[in-house]
């Protein structure tokens, strides 16, 4: 068998790393939330949805590639 | 409150920068900057061969190759560079995401890659050793090694400026901090590492910097509200046309005719430096089949023909929206921004803190990604290439590895060097496009002669190469001692700079292939045994009869073709 094979794959740490800056982006939009920082655009709350679309993201790929999880299956 | 006093330790006044950082920025930066480590440390486990340490076992699949064979070329000067170009040049600046993509990234992937991943060699000079020779690779290692130092010195040198400018940050602490890490993870797990990295960085500049062209389409009130605004502030529609302004060097404001662009760039850089140049093509040898590594390229075709929704357009709309005029780099006036400010001054524009930590860290991670892939190419070239084969006779197989890794740490600190280089020598920054028309322009007519011909000889390999770096270097030079050459080079009075870099890689290219007919035809030819796995008509490929239309490469590269004639369609 591959060396590769028993690695974690590359999709788990880009999952872990996007669910993080979710959840950091997301803390600091609630925080923000009746406040937003003064740059254009900002009554549509980018950083809460992109927070939000990055955990979404980030959290489907820590969950689908977790490690061993596709072995066991 | 740690954040906060480590920014405050390597950044200037905040009168000195144009965005400022808070907490939750600097965490999401430190955070990065933890995991590419973490993956480096991981990856050290898995590369204890020379296989693994420099090809990562030849063990990626056909999407992690594709994505790191992209993102070793999305360097964050890449990034910004472009986006400024575009606000100077318009949508122009587009063809060297499209034209430059399709033909030659579909040629790689079916006509190129076969050889090269068969042929079973560690590197492009390597191929050029089994194709033509000793002294075809030692002239192609020796120049690879030379510009990829000088190129990833110039790069990380430029992004200390950019960082020093737009955050602040101290440009020795942004040398230092930014290759001292890249060495890290690629000294430990090698091309596994540099590749896991390069996917991570893709994702992250990607989501990075998205932010920018989403809302900047609703400030502008989507496509015809930006053209409208564009009209507005430059009273011209040459900016929002890709070819229709080609037809003259004057009618466009980049003073380039489309032959220039369709032969020039689509023809001979762009082909060349996608099919030629080891820092990318090492990533699809990476591959765990021939499939796989045949699709690499194909697959980074449609990603890279995407990427001008995150650069091309970030530079539309900075010059449709911003309040004020951005001018070119060395203009005297206070408080004034450059051209290449615009993608930094769009990211401060629409993000907030969090968001624009993750953009300042989507450009920390396109100049990473890009130094990367220098540095792994760097050390296979040197280690199979230069040292092996005229420094040192290694016997082991664990020696190479050993030398591997001490051939990253040379690389960064020749690299460091080369970029306090530069700083005595600003001008050299301008240089960069013609060190690329230098070396990899003729290497271009070199690998395809000896790829398509049989009859190419070792004696011919040689002297067309050199005979195109040397013609290439010397037109450069005619036109810097009399600039009225340019007109001669580049076929007009009319051309511009950006001109002279496409016709002076056209004729390189030429004289080499020129060159390495006649010599060829002069000389003897290798007997064709030598030949197989080499050269188109003597190798024999593996049959893909019975593989469905959707899995071969050829469907996926037509694609390719399809997209590319829709976008030319959309914004002729």
């Amino acid at each position: 068998m591959s060396k590769q094979a028993h690695m974690v794959p590359v999709w788990f740490f880009i999952g872990v790393l996007l669910a993080i800056y979710g959840v950091i982006i997301f803390a600091v939009a609630v925080a923000d939330f009746r406040h937003p920082s003064a740059v254009v655009l900002s009554q549509y709350h980018p950083d809460l949805f992109g927070g939000i679309l990055l955990l979404l993201i980030g959290g489907f790929y820590t969950f689908w590639f977790w490690p061993g999880r596709r072995k066991k299956e | 409150m740690v954040l906060a006093l480590f920014a405050a330790s390597v950044t200037l006044q905040a009168a000195d920068r144009l965005i400022s950082l808070a907490p939750a920025d600097m965490l999401i930066i430190v955070i990065y900057f933890a995991m590419v480590l973490g993956i480096g440390v991981y990856l050290k486990r898995y590369a204890n061969t020379s296989n693994e340490f420099f090809l990562a076992g030849r063990e990626m699949s056909a999407w992690v190759a594709g994505l790191s064979f992209l993102s070793a070329n999305l360097g964050a000067l890449e990034l910004m560079g472009w986006a400024a170009a575009t606000y100077q040049y318009g949508i122009l600046a587009a063809h060297f995401y499209w034209i430059a993509a399709f033909p030659s990234l579909a040629c790689l992937g079916l006509v190129m890659m076969p050889l090269y991943y068969i042929s079973k060699t560690h590197s492009v000079p390597g191929y050029l050793h089994l194709r033509y020779g000793e002294a075809t690779r030692a002239l192609s290692g020796i120049s690879f090694a030379f510009m990829t130092i000088l190129m990833s010195g110039i790069n990380m040198y430029a992004m200390a400026i950019v960082m020093k400018v737009v955050l602040g940050w101290n440009i020795h602490f942004s040398i230092w901090v930014s290759s001292l890490t890249v060495a890290a993870y690629v000294t430990l797990g090698g091309l596994y590492s540099a590749i896991f990295n390069e996917v991570l960085q893709f994702f992250l500049i990607w989501v990075g910097v998205l932010t920018v062209p989403i809302l900047g389409m609703i400030e502008a009130g989507g496509w015809s509200g930006l053209v409208m605004k564009i009209h507005e502030r430059v009273h011209s529609d040459e900016y929002v046309h890709l070819w229709s302004t080609l037809g003259t060097f004057s009618g466009n404001p980049m003073g380039v005719h489309w032959t220039g662009m369709a032969l020039g760039l689509g023809g001979v850089i762009a082909f060349g430096y996608w099919s030629t140049d080891f820092l990318v093509i090492q990533r699809a040898m990476a591959a765990k089949d021939l499939r796989s590594a045949r699709l690499a390229p194909i697959i980074a075709a449609y990603f890279k023909m995407m990427v001008p929704l995150i650069v091309i357009l970030p530079g539309l709309l900075g010059l449709a929206l911003l309040p004020y005029k951005l001018v070119p780099e060395g203009t005297p006036g206070e408080g004034l921004h450059t051209y290449n400010e615009v993608l930094p001054l769009m990211l401060a524009r629409y993000c907030g803190p969090g968001l624009l930590g993750l953009g300042i860290t989507a450009l920390i991670a396109g100049f990473m990604s890009g130094m990367a892939g220098n540095l792994s190419a760097f050390a296979t070239v040197w280690t199979y290439d230069i040292y092996r084969p005229y420094l040192t006779k290694v016997k082991s197989d664990a020696q190479l590895v050993v030398v591997g890794r001490w051939c990253t740490i040379l690389g960064v600190f020749l690299s460091i060097g080369a970029a306090y280089f530069v700083t005595q020598f600003k001008s050299i920054m301008d240089y960069m496009q013609a060190l690329v028309s230098f070396f990899i322009a003729p290497l271009c007519a070199t690998v395809l002669v000896g790829m398509l011909w049989k009859r190419a000889t070792p004696k011919a390999g040689f002297w067309g190469l050199l005979a195109g770096t040397v013609s290439s270097i010397a037109m450069f030079t005619l036109v810097k001692v009399n600039h009225s050459y340019l007109a001669v080079i580049a076929l007009s009075p009319n051309a511009k700079e950006m001109a002279e870099n496409l016709y002076r890689a056209l004729w390189s290219w030429l004289i080499c292939f020129l060159v390495t007919v006649i010599v060829s035809l002069c000389t003897a030819p290798k007997p064709d045994d030598q030949l197989r796995g080499l050269v188109w008509g003597l190798t024999d490929l593996p049959s893909e009869r019975g593989m469905p239309l959707y899995k071969r490469p050829v469907f996926w590269a037509a694609g390719v073709g399809i997209f590319f004639v829709i976008l030319q369609w959309m914004f002729w």
